[in-house]
């Protein structure tokens, strides 16, 4: 009988390297991935198990950098038991692939901040839940005339800069990215102080053009919150800020992107990713009612009616987030690009 | 010595990986009983592995019990380099297969002494009762591992410099930048393959066609090391046809005349048969 090696190797997979998917073993030890050539050569131990996979993907955790909530939970409007909702979300979370995530605020009342934005702490993760990263902060300083699902009353223009950021967030602390309308009188000084801090800062429910959305990324912003969405449509004398996935800036633009096979159009899905494959985030943009039945939830102060799986504002058909699980995303993305695996 | 003719690369694989399975499948391994096996790397013998792996994939063939040596590797190149040997084996062969990973030997060229590491390699060749088939291949200036020409012809394993043909014509494996061709190769001698019981050579393509002719039909010449093994008492060439460009037509006659016979070899006929057998 030989000494047990503690090693596993997943056998008859696919896997992820180097941006590609490619056939081959995983091999792993304690929780770690291991190198088997290393382990052939130097350590010239074997496998205790070898676990035949039929060809299935095995993928690392999924990121979510935006989602607003789910089970019931929504990030923006229960202030009693904060952390406990962060933690259910985390745990449940993990059953979807889901490895580490950024809670999401929409546009709120001040109030939510202050009470809400302390209580949500960057945490590691492991088998109790996700790594919460930190929060993103979608609105309030957003443009009225793409509000989607945000409420007027709580949007908010940037007149005096970092000192209105922090007048209505309070404290930044927890805060890893914020997406907010890079027209706004005050957006590029208050890019660049957000970026200063170590803040992403993402553009997005905004009808800045592409000049607008330029000298953004050229003052630090370098992500665009659910492209498409909540954005002035694509047009050929001025792209906005869809114009930045082939903008001549030089700089690597990232885009969040909603794959749920309802907030993108596979076409649109296709442009964006064949356009700009390195700066594809796929994200769920999921709202508390994910995992949950058709009925009426809300997403912040905003009421939300679930139909069929779609969420809208009540009593009209404005989008609001989604109720898609980012793994369901990603195989609407595969499917939607026919992006294959190799063999 | 023989040479088997045949139609082309892949048939060459095929034949080749054939005659490894009769080969182990006659001695019948088991425990305390060890196949051994000298092994060569290049695009040459990758299709010999393919086959090999499908062999064991059908049930039809175990490296358990078979013990490996593998011809050289570089020096100073890291191990998960993509051109290094140790890379190579592993993906193109030993990661497909049952071998244990205690029985499958690579010259280590990161070795703090090489000397030593070529000394350590000769005797586990030594120790595993010596190679019971080498199979190689060979360069088109006729080296054969890393014996380049004017290599002792009773050389054993150490560390050699490479010659300048061969930098060359290795660097478009790195990038096409001679530079960064790692300028030194652990190998084994031809004397180390000269004591194996069979040795197995392949050779394909117009382009390693001189060396063949060089090897079998000129004299025994350290210019051409592969030369060497006519001298040897099991030895088998197998080429393809266009590797036969340079041969004399009565070469090529006289050996292709012989192919029903160079069949059986991979069929199931006793090997101490198949050794009185021309």
């Amino acid at each position: 009988m030989k000494a047990k090696s503690g090693l596993t190797r997943f056998h008859n997979c696919h896997i992820l390297r180097d941006s590609a998917i490619i056939k081959e073993d995983l091999w792993i030890r304690d929780g770690k991935i291991e190198n088997p050539e290393q382990v052939f050569y130097v350590e010239q131990l074997e496998a205790d198990e070898t676990v035949n996979c039929e060809g299935l993907l095995i993928a690392p955790g999924f990121i979510d950098i935006q989602i607003n909530g789910g089970w019931g939970i929504d990030f923006s409007y229960d202030c009693e038991n904060v952390e406990e909702g962060v933690q259910k979300v985390a745990k449940k979370l993990l059953t979807q692939g889901v490895t580490s995530f950024c809670p999401t605020m929409v546009t709120s009342d001040k109030e939510k901040y202050k009470k809400i934005l302390p209580r949500i702490k960057k945490t590691q993760g492991g088998h109790h839940g996700a790594t919460v990263l930190g929060v993103h902060l979608e609105g309030p300083f957003i443009s009225l005339a793409k509000k989607g699902a945000h409420m007027d009353e709580y949007i908010k223009t940037l007149d005096k800069g970092i000192k209105t950021i922090y007048e209505i967030y309070g404290s930044l602390d927890n805060a890893v990215i914020v997406t907010l309308a890079p027209e706004l009188p005050g957006a590029t000084e208050a890019i660049k102080e957000l970026s200063k801090l170590g803040i992403k800062v993402a553009l997005g429910h905004s009808t800045a053009s592409l000049a607008q959305g330029e000298e953004a990324i050229n003052s630090g912003a370098n992500l665009i919150t659910h492209l498409f969405n909540a954005m002035l449509p694509f047009h050929h004398r001025d792209p906005g800020l869809v114009g930045l996935l082939a903008s001549s800036t030089n700089k690597q633009v990232y885009y969040g992107i909603i794959s749920d096979g309802l907030h993108t159009h596979p076409a649109a899905l296709r442009i964006a990713c064949r356009t700009n494959p390195k700066g594809l985030v796929l994200v769920s943009d999921a709202v508390a009612a994910q995992g949950l039945a058709d009925g009426n939830y809300h997403i912040g102060p905003q009421k939300v009616t679930v139909e069929g799986g779609k969420a809208y504002v009540s009593r009209t058909k404005t989008l609001c987030g989604s109720t898609a699980v980012l793994d369901e995303c990603v195989r609407t993305f595969k499917e939607a690009t026919g992006f294959h695996t190799s063999t | 010595m023989r040479l088997i003719i045949l139609e082309d690369a892949g048939v060459v694989a095929d034949w080749a990986a054939r005659f490894v399975l009769q080969r182990i499948t006659e001695f019948a391994p088991g425990p305390g009983r060890h196949f051994v096996l000298g092994l060569p790397t290049g695009g040459t013998p990758l299709g010999m592995y393919r086959r090999l792996i499908d062999f064991y994939k059908e049930g039809r063939l175990s490296f358990k019990y078979v013990t490996t040596f593998n011809m050289d590797e570089y020096v100073g190149l890291p191990r998960d380099h993509p051109e290094s040997y140790h890379y190579y084996m592993w993906n193109e062969f030993f990661k497909h297969v049952d071998i244990e990973p205690g029985n499958a030997h690579v010259l280590d060229g990161n070795a703090a002494d090489l000397v030593a590491e070529c000394r350590r390699f000769e005797d586990l060749i030594a120790q595993a009762g010596g190679v019971h088939l080498f199979i190689g291949g060979i360069g088109p200036d006729g080296h054969i591992a890393f014996n380049e020409p004017g290599s002792s012809l009773v050389s054993r394993t150490r560390v050699k410099t490479l010659a300048y043909d061969t930098l060359e014509a290795n660097k478009r494996f790195f990038g096409h930048d001679i530079s960064k061709v790692p300028r030194q190769a652990l190998t084994v001698g031809v004397g180390t393959v000269m004591d194996a019981k069979e040795v197995m050579i392949l050779i394909t393509g117009v382009h390693k066609a001189l060396a063949l002719s060089r090897a079998v039909e000129e004299g025994v010449n350290h210019m051409w090391t592969v030369s060497a093994f006519q001298q040897h008492p099991q030895a088998l060439f197998i080429c393809d046809e266009d590797a036969t460009l340079e041969l004399r037509v009565k070469t090529v006659k006289y050996f292709k005349a012989l192919s029903d016979e160079h069949q059986k070899m991979i069929a199931e006929v006793p090997v101490a048969a198949q050794r009185v057998l021309h």
